[in-house]
């Protein structure tokens, strides 16, 4: 085994065994200490899961068209399809209802995402105050002890909302800046941020698309009761907080209806709440609409030094007009006292992050939205950014669970069916491929436990679920996959037709069925990404299959079936092309008598017929340092040089006299090389 | 299976050539006929639309206690009511809920489906609601699905034009696969079986699967135009030809690799399993493989030979090998080889007097009928030279004089 010339393909094969049991580790560790499974996820036909049926909220005799059911269809299905590859089915029910299925295991915060609108508007921040009303506002208030606790407190026990905390929410969030970091320009904010830099902090949001920061100290709801009673020239204007709108603010109790939506109309100012509640506000008119908004990613904030804060954020983009649009508010919001230059993004009627503009107006179109976001929610919040609003909000009617629609029996015998097929494709490469066809098996083994280990792994880490399409796909990848083999050993074949060595012609062969392989599997990738990209629902399931079995194709036989061969190919059994080894030159019509260009400008003479007359060449020949070595002369390989004594090939007599001819034997076993190959040729001959 | 062995041996050096090339306009007709029948029934009979896609109605029994085979009951009851076959789809909705889903159906028989299910599960008729649902794959998916398509279509042609180096290779791999598309969906329509999501899977698979096995064969293709066009002794056609013979066998295997595990799923879909999902995809696939393996041979290439034949480069190199196989006896086949008229290949090389032909005859009498079997099958009358030399590929005569050719040589020790 310790032959040289197959060190590479040995390395290969280890590679490749290392990365299995490199999976299977993986997978091992996750079912240990993560909550993956060693079996594979299944789909909704075939595992079940829960359907949601949605009713849209309709204000008085509004009615809903088919145009808006179709949109909303549409949306709902990306948002289920962005959260990544669970094919989930959404349709309508009865004209007006909508009917999400998923399967079970579905994250919630992606069920909940389906019924919210999704409307984000950008507005000016007018008056703010605290979201509780028993709450006394003061400005940018003493870090009081209490505020020391989580800043979720506020919002779920508005009795422990002291002023200070909830004024600190919101104030210690800078557009462009990061509000951990907040340097604190007067002290009195940033003891109170500080504390609750854990919890507080991360729900202060901030629009940080650059550098640094000053904390604005809270404003107050004071600020609404100078309102001049003039025509508001810009969305800015206090002139827009009217009386009633003031009465409202006052009002408004955030920690008791933490869920009211709002009427968000984009023409008017606006009072709300922010999502955790724990302070309210008078926004002026839109100023950007959420339809501005191009793309939306969930990431990490980063540090302006490049370093993750750990802190989930969403980055946006605007499109041109939505980027100029954002560039004239932030750079009129920057002149502006505390709290007008708070920017606030109104998604459905509550304020999710309000920070503030003191750096100058922002160019380039990009923001970034913190708040208390972890990578689920900031996710599911991009999707709904991304894939726009809905026309209407929806509310669950109901929530069930559902059995799956193919029974299990279904999944059985198909399976069933597989194995079965399975070995008739193994019987039928024995058949055409003889031993060789083992290898064939081998290798579909392989490529079966990998594409296991994988569905298993991306059931765990991306939630891929499989279904019947699935699984049929799966065992009629069995024939693409077994393809790449054919291809390779056909081109391997015809190598030995034109006469080479069987270890010759496995990399003669592979250099040339490697292109073959790896061109019509680039076809394949190229089909599955686009589809995966481009189209949706079940297309994108079939796409993800598609591409992941080709590119487990393209591994197996690269770092495996490829260096086994090759290992084969120098055994005796496959190299010499032994009966039954589906190697054997005769049955590829190859004359073992024949004269062949050997390559090297060298050429195999004809076999001799009988092993006597070989043997009696080379006795005259190599002499007795030839013959101990006893190689089988008889069922020597095509390209063994044997010279029929009857032959006058150039048999250099130099040839048996030099030291040559022993190493020439010596290496005999592994390569023949031919006489005139070994020795020196007869004129370098005369030249000495 | 030695018969196979043979078969292919042939194929490979050209002893035996089918005509693909030549025969053009008979594959061409062919094509043209079972297109002209496949997009007949597509538009004579319409695709039948699975609910998925045209919706459908719904029926929900609530409070049901007895749920044991819920499933064959529920279908059983729908099917006989409802006097339709295809497509019924019951789920369990929570503990006591059943949901079942048919295709559209009139007023009438809603109502009586209704009823026929409320008795089978023993509820009130006041539990069984009756609904219509819209498609879970909708317009906007059917049109998200074909743009994705489109546009893999462009990216697919460039990425060919670029391997290949010619983009008459990504017109004719287009357009086989179109070829294969509108076939199989045709015979999927005259079958009259419900297009279902599955069966779009299956287009896409099928459309995967032709392109692959036309890149095959076209990379041999190229492979074999490429040393035509260095030796001038095939013309283009030939050539291509001599490829797709060369290829055939790997065809053949392929495709019955990929058949046997689909007609098993197919025959379990048809006896077992019954309708569903298997089924839709295995028919769909199964007509689809059988089509792109046809196509890549018979359609793709000729039409690649038909393209690329009146170019100018093409038509010198036709010359050239017309010039060389009639300087050779002119009995060339359809792949440029030249055959003898006892139907054995031609060695382009006369025997040469001299040491190695010499030592072929010795031996060709000598091995027997050991080897003779599989060798050399017409070996019977002709000269020994003759027999030995003539099934494998002919040497060039300077090779048969058997020392080594000129060759860089190594400077001996002493002048180093």
């Amino acid at each position: 085994m310790a032959n040289p010339r197959t060190r590479s393909a040995r390395r290969t094969l280890t590679t490749f065994f290392v990365l299995l049991l490199a999976m299977a580790a993986l997978l091992a560790g996750a079912t240990r200490w993560s909550d993956a499974e060693w079996t594979p996820k299944l789909g909704l036909d075939l595992a079940g899961g829960t359907q949601v049926v949605l009713e849209p909220q309709l204000a008085g005799g509004q009615t809903v068209n088919e145009g808006q059911m179709t949109k909303a269809v549409d949306i709902m299905r990306k948002r289920v399809d962005g959260s990544g590859i669970a094919e989930a089915e959404v349709s309508t029910q009865g004209g007006n209802n909508i009917v999400v299925s998923v399967p079970s295991g579905t994250p919630q915060a992606v069920l909940d995402s389906l019924e919210k609108s999704s409307m984000m508007r950008f507005r000016p921040v007018l008056v703010t105050a605290p979201g509780a009303p028993t709450a006394t506002p003061s400005a940018g208030g003493a870090a009081s002890p209490t505020a020391t606790g989580s800043a979720a407190t506020p919002a779920s026990t508005p009795a422990a909302a002291t002023p200070s905390a909830a004024g600190a929410n919101f104030p210690a969030a800078a557009l462009r800046s990061p509000a951990a970091t907040t340097p604190g320009a007067t002290a009195t904010p940033t003891p109170a941020a500080t504390p609750a830099a854990t919890s507080a902090a991360p729900t202060a949001p901030a629009v940080t698309p650059g550098a640094a920061v000053t904390s604005a100290p809270a404003a107050t709801a004071a600020t609404g009761a100078a309102t001049p009673s003039a025509k508001p020239t810009d969305p800015s204007d206090l002139a827009w907080v009217t009386d009633a709108l003031a009465k409202q603010f006052t009002d408004l109790d955030c920690s008791k209806q933490p869920d009211s939506v709002a009427v968000d109309d984009a023409s008017k100012p606006l009072v709300a709440c922010d999502d955790t509640g724990a302070a309210k506000f008078i926004l002026g008119p839109t100023e950007i609409e959420g339809s501005h908004i191009t793309d939306a990613q969930a990431g990490l904030a980063t540090t302006q030094s490049g370093a993750t804060t750990g802190q989930y954020v969403v980055n946006i983009t605007f499109d041109r007009e939505g980027g100029q649009q954002f560039y004239d508010v932030t750079k009129r919001l920057n002149s502006l006292p505390s709290p007008r230059n708070q920017l606030a993004m109104v998604l459905d009627g509550k304020v999710i992050s309000a920070p503030s503009v003191t750096q100058g107006a922002i160019a380039g179109g990009r923001a970034e939205i913190s708040g208390t976001f972890n990578s689920v929610t900031a996710d599911a919040l991009a999707q709904q950014l991304k894939f726009g609003a809905l026309p209407l909000s929806f509310t669950v009617q109901t929530k069930d669970t559902i059995s799956p629609q193919l029974g299990s029996d279904q999944l059985r015998l198909g399976l069933l069916a597989g194995a079965i097929g399975l070995v008739l494709v193994v019987l039928y490469s024995l058949i055409q491929y003889r031993v060789l066809g083992l290898v064939t098996v081998a290798s579909l083994i392989m490529a079966a436990a990998v594409i296991y280990l994988s569905i298993t792994l991306l059931g765990w880490s991306q939630n891929f679920r499989l279904s019947m399409a699935g699984v049929t796909g799966l065992i009629l990848s069995i024939g693409t996959t077994a393809d790449s083999f054919i291809v390779y050993f056909e081109r391997v074949r015809d190598e030995i037709r034109d006469g080479r060595s069987t270890a010759a012609a496995v990399e003669a062969g592979w250099k040339r069925a490697r292109g073959t392989i790896l061109i019509s599997d680039a076809v394949n990738l190229l089909a599955a990404v686009v589809l995966y990209l481009l189209a949706s629902s079940n297309v994108r399931g079939f796409a993800f299959t598609l591409g992941l079995t080709t590119v487990i194709d393209v591994i197996i036989v690269m770092l495996f079936t490829h260096p086994l061969l090759s290992i084969l190919a120098r055994t005796k059994f496959f190299g010499e092309g032994r009966p039954w080894s589906g190697l054997e030159p005769e049955r590829l019509g190859v004359d073992r008598n024949a004269i062949r260009y050997r390559g090297r400008g060298r050429f195999s003479a004809p076999t001799a017929s009988s092993s006597t007359s070989a043997r009696g060449t080379r006795g005259t020949r190599g002499g007795s340092q030839v013959e101990p070595d006893d190689e089988p002369v008889g069922s020597a390989t095509s390209d063994t040089p044997a010279i029929p004594a009857d032959a006058d090939a150039p048999v250099n007599p130099d040839a048996q006299a030099t030291p040559d001819a022993p190493a020439a034997a010596g290496t005999r076993r592994r390569r023949p090389i031919h006489p005139s190959a070994s020795g020196r040729d007869p004129q370098e001959g005369a030249v000495l | 299976m030695n018969g196979f062995a043979k078969f292919g041996n042939d194929l490979y050096t050209g002893r035996r050539s089918i005509d693909f090339m030549g025969r053009r306009k008979v594959w061409f007709a062919l094509s043209a006929i079972v297109l002209a029948i496949a997009l007949a029934g597509l538009f004579v009979r319409g695709l039948n639309l699975g609910l998925e896609f045209t919706g459908g109605s719904e029926f929900r029994v609530s409070g049901v206690t007895n749920l044991s085979g819920f499933e064959g009951r529920a279908k059983d009851v729908v099917t006989r009511t409802s006097k339709t076959q295809e497509n019924v789809t019951v789920t369990q909705v929570g503990s006591q809920g059943l949901r079942i889903q048919t295709e559209k159906l009139d007023d009438k028989t809603t109502q009586a489906v209704a009823n026929a299910v409320a008795k089978e599960f023993g509820v009130p008729a006041s539990a069984v609601s009756s609904t219509f649902v819209g498609p879970s794959w909708g317009q906007s998916v059917t049109q998200q699905a074909l743009k994705a398509l489109i546009i893999f279509f462009l990216l697919v042609a460039l990425v060919l034009a670029v391997y290949f180096r010619t983009w008459k290779m990504s017109l004719a791999a287009l357009l086989a696969m179109v070829h294969d598309m509108v076939i199989t969906i045709g015979i999927y329509t005259l079958v009259g079986f419900e297009i279902t999501p599955a069966t779009m899977i299956g287009f896409l698979t099928v459309l995967g699967y032709s392109l692959y096995d036309t890149v095959v064969v076209f990379d041999k293709v190229k492979e074999n135009t490429h040393l035509a066009e260095i030796t001038g002794r095939q013309s283009y056609s030939q050539a291509a030809n001599l490829a797709v013979n060369q290829t055939l066998v790997r065809s053949i295997n392929t495709s019955m690799v990929s058949i046997i595990p689909i007609t098993v799923v197919l025959l379990f879909g048809l006896f077992v399993i019954g309708p569903g999902v298997l089924l839709d995809l295995a028919l769909v696939l199964l007509v689809g493989i059988l089509v792109g393996a046809y196509s890549s041979i018979f359609i793709a290439s000729p039409i690649l030979a038909w393209l690329r034949e009146s170019e100018p480069s093409s038509q010198a190199l036709a010359k050239r090998a017309r010039k060389f196989q009639e300087s050779r006896g002119g009995r060339a086949n359809a792949s440029g080889q030249l055959v003898l008229p006892d139907g054995e290949l031609a060695v382009d090389v006369p025997v040469v007097e001299g040491a190695a032909p010499r030592s072929v005859a010795s031996s060709g009498s000598s091995r027997g009928g050991s080897t003779g079997s599989i060798g050399s099958t017409g070996s019977t009358g002709s000269s020994a030279a003759g027999t030995g030399s003539r099934d494998r590929r002919p040497l060039h005569p300077s090779v048969q004089q058997g020392g080594p050719r000129n060759q860089p040589r190594r400077t001996p020790r002493s002048q180093r």
